[in-house]
């Protein structure tokens, strides 16, 4: 173990200087990077993995504009779509109620809760 | 008090000459691109010059540097997303320099700005298409079509879904550049409170609590330009995966 130690971080030397307890906890933490690394080296990651590692108010924003962004583009859309083709309003009607549900899809897809892009009920992956 | 957007003026150093109606000249929106380009330059350049085994400072600045982006690219974009690695890498130091860069007081945010933020999404975006329509053909419109689902139902989704997928660029660009601009003006009236209080005679007394909030604003200010950087990373790996395998 004291070679694993020394030749996988070196930050953590010096085992004589510390408790038991201490020696302990760091192998702990030792071995957890050490699957970290075995895991990464292996398998190909889904995106979702990633999420616990960004904090609350990254993924606070990153949660609200994605909500937002959908509806903007919906409605975007429904105006263009209407000043194009003059149907108004119905397309701005149709297309911002799309949109919104567009922001709820990116916001279930982005907080991990849907399967990133299939749908939820089916399962079929 | 100073207009606390005044710091997002763009002013024009050197006049170029005009394009149609309107001027080409170099603001000082490019003057810091330059300066973020060259103090990533000069970081990666300078410290791996030595290429020693055992790196100093500057040097394992560098290579935790690409460490950290590469990893991000592996578990988000998967093995095959590392040819993107150059791309990804340019634009996140890019993003995080000239957020750094704009903490510096009297410097311009070059992030701050809509229009530079669209434009780095606009490039991950149609990256992520062309190479989608490239590598897969019509089979990456698949990614519009959710499987196993009734095809009457397919009728609401392929347009959400493609609504959604336009959405992505929007709120990449508009996240990045809400988080700078909000911040820096955030930054910015607190910072004013301070003045404001210090000459209002008895209410100079309440004068340090602005200055602790701008201390703790300024603070959290660094973990933002930071972090939005870092997302900006790493959702461009994530939409690169949906161009490496549409439909899954």
């Amino acid at each position: 173990m004291a070679q694993d130690d020394s030749s996988n971080g070196p930050g953590e030397r010096k085992p004589n200087a510390a408790g038991d307890a201490d020696l302990l906890r760091r192998l702990g933490s030792l071995d957890s990077k050490l699957r970290d690394v075995e895991a990464r080296k292996g398998t190909v990651h889904n995106a979702d993995k990633q999420k616990p590692q960004m904090s609350g108010i990254g993924q606070a924003f990153r949660l609200s504009t994605e909500f937002i962004a959908g509806i903007i583009v919906g409605g975007g859309a429904g105006w263009a779509l209407d000043r194009w083709a003059g149907t108004r309003p119905w397309g701005m009607i149709v297309l911002l109620l799309l949109g919104t549900c567009a922001g709820f899809f990116n916001v279930a897809r982005a907080a991990g809760l849907m399967k990133s892009r299939t749908d939820d009920k089916s399962g079929a992956k | 008090m100073a207009s606390p957007i005044e710091q997002f003026e763009i002013k024009p150093l050197i006049k170029l000459g005009t394009i149609g109606k309107s001027e080409i000249a170099f603001t000082n929106s490019a003057l810091f691109m330059m300066i973020a380009v060259g103090l990533i330059i000069l970081l990666f350049v300078y410290g791996t010059r030595s290429r020693s085994l055992i790196p100093g400072r500057i040097q394992s600045l560098a290579e935790m540097g690409y460490e950290f982006v590469a990893n991000t690219v592996r578990d988000s974009a998967g093995h095959d997303g590392m040819k993107f690695l150059p791309l990804v890498f340019s634009l996140f130091m890019f993003v995080l320099f000239c957020n750094l860069l704009g903490m510096v007081p009297g410097a311009f945010t070059v992030t701050s700005h809509l229009i530079v933020t669209a434009a780095l999404a606009a490039l991950v975006i149609f990256t992520v298409i062309i190479y989608g329509i490239y590598k897969h053909g019509a089979h990456f419109f698949g990614l519009f079509v959710p499987s196993g689902v009734h095809p009457l139902m397919l009728i609401i989704l392929v347009p959400i879904e493609i609504i959604s997928f336009v959405s992505r660029p929007i709120s990449l660009s508009v996240r990045l550049f809400a988080n700078m601009l909000a911040g820096h003006i955030a930054l910015k009236i607190f910072a004013g409170f301070i003045a404001t209080l210090l000459f209002a005679g008895g209410w100079a007394i309440l004068s340090p609590l602005p200055l602790a909030l701008t201390i703790a604003l300024t603070a959290l200010e660094f973990l933002v330009a930071v972090l939005q950087a870092y997302v900006f990373a790493v959702l461009t790996c994530i939409y690169l995966h949906d161009a490496l395998h549409p439909g899954h």
